[in-house]
């Protein structure tokens, strides 16, 4: 059988996207959205847990029977999550400070789950890390893109705070937009985070339907055979 | 079916076996380095609120520990120079418009604010979160204040009839602070000889 990388690609990023097409994992999208680098943060942690959870999941698959998947699934999200949290708690404690906060509410995010028991538990080593690594990089755009336009209309801001996620050298992407006392501050709460979300999901399907192209709608279960 | 299902639970003990000693080698591995950090953390914001050249010990580690009103267990982290209590660091609680506001305070020996800085809070970004000094500089306002300075009736916000800045949007957010940073400064002059008892 020849894995169609291509097409684990593309399904990451955009066709079968796990926020826009899925609506999958919308709690943490709800949640840390409220800046763009929190929601790219928030996007980056997820990645490197579905990477790793969908990498190991293939090398076991043939000892993970039907009836206990779901159990080792959920032991494998919950150890990768706790060992990045030791990990960057001890070495990369700056990050920690900023990040800390979302990774273990990676555990309660359904999309690792989803892509192991639709993709990984399926598929060959390589392609179940393409798959969890790429659809991690699509759930990274999703949240980066919703905490932007919230950021924004919320607090006037863009990349706020950007050097204290990703170092003094990006600084320069910190933005002011709109003047301090313009932002509508319902964007940065709760409803906001619904708002905009259910609006990027309209913007991406109008988008779909302009390039003439199919909507998958709750695709959880389509893997590509 | 009964003999399937003793596999099952093998495989999935195993399992739990595998990761649990993956997880467990992995907290020895950083068990230490989490500590350490932990330790500088505190020590960093005891460094915002305790200046450098008042004490010659390492305040983190010469700690005491008092009841304060509300019978809550207090941490108090001492300054010393040459032996003598040159300044005190506590934390202190008010009330914000959702939840407590933990906060940092220094005090020196005659009673006066050496610093004060938030730990953690839950205000509203954009509006109560302006007393973060990575966000403003609002909260240095109150270095160098003390109970009688200002007046008592005056440590309130302008809204009060006070002395200090509300926010534009935000008036309970500060009103908390405020408010905290007085009891902080009562809890000193109530137990200022156990504060400053040298041993």
């Amino acid at each position: 059988m020849k894995t169609d990388y291509k097409t684990i690609v593309s399904d990451g990023l955009w066709s079968n996207n796990g926020v826009l097409s899925m609506l999958l994992g919308l709690c943490p999208a709800m949640a840390m959205t409220t800046s763009a680098t929190n929601g790219f943060g928030m996007g980056l942690a997820t990645a490197v847990v579905m990477a790793a959870s969908s990498l190991l999941v293939a090398l076991f698959r043939q000892r993970i029977t039907q009836e206990i998947r779901i159990p080792v699934f959920i032991l494998i999200v919950a150890s990768m999550v706790t060992l990045v949290d030791l990990a960057m708690n001890a070495w990369m404690h700056e990050l920690y400070k900023v990040l800390g906060l979302f990774i273990p509410l990676i555990v309660s995010n359904c999309l690792p789950l989803a892509r192991l028991e639709a993709f990984a538990a399926k598929q060959p080593p390589l392609a179940a890390l393409v798959d969890g690594l790429f659809m991690g990089i699509g759930f990274t755009l999703a949240l980066t893109s919703v905490g932007a336009v919230r950021e924004i209309l919320g607090s006037g801001t863009l990349f706020a705070d950007a050097s204290l996620l990703l170092g003094p050298a990006f600084k320069a992407i910190e933005m002011r937009i709109l003047p301090a006392d313009m932002g509508v501050l319902m964007m940065i709460l709760p409803p906001g985070g619904f708002l905009i979300t259910g609006l990027m999901v309209v913007v991406k399907r109008l988008f779909d339907l302009r390039a003439g192209r199919e909507i998958q709608m709750g695709g959880a279960h389509s893997a590509p055979a | 079916m009964k003999r399937s299902s003793m596999i099952h639970g093998v495989i999935l003990g195993t399992f739990c076996l595998g990761f649990g000693a993956v997880l467990a080698v992995t907290d020895r591995m950083t068990s230490d380095d989490i500590a350490a950090r932990a330790l500088d953390d505190k020590q960093n914001s005891l460094s915002q609120v305790l200046p450098d050249e008042l004490h010659d010990n390492q305040p983190v580690t010469d700690t005491l520990t008092l009841k304060n009103d509300e019978g809550r267990e207090i941490t108090i982290y001492r300054a010393r120079r040459q032996g003598r209590v040159t300044g005190v660091a506590y934390e202190i609680f008010g009330t914000g418009y959702s939840g407590e506001i933990r906060l940092m305070l220094g005090v020196d020996a005659d009673g006066r604010v050496l610093g004060v800085r938030v730990l953690a809070h839950k205000e509203t970004p954009g509006l109560g979160d302006k007393i973060e000094v990575k966000k403003g500089d609002w909260i240095l306002r109150f270095t160098g204040l003390s109970l009688g300075n200002p007046a008592p009736e005056r440590w309130k916000v302008k809204k009060d009839s006070g002395d200090f800045d509300q926010f534009a949007g935000a008036t309970i957010t500060p009103r908390g602070v405020v408010r905290a940073i007085h009891g902080g400064l009562d809890f000193f002059a109530a137990n200022k000889a156990a504060l400053l008892e040298a041993n």
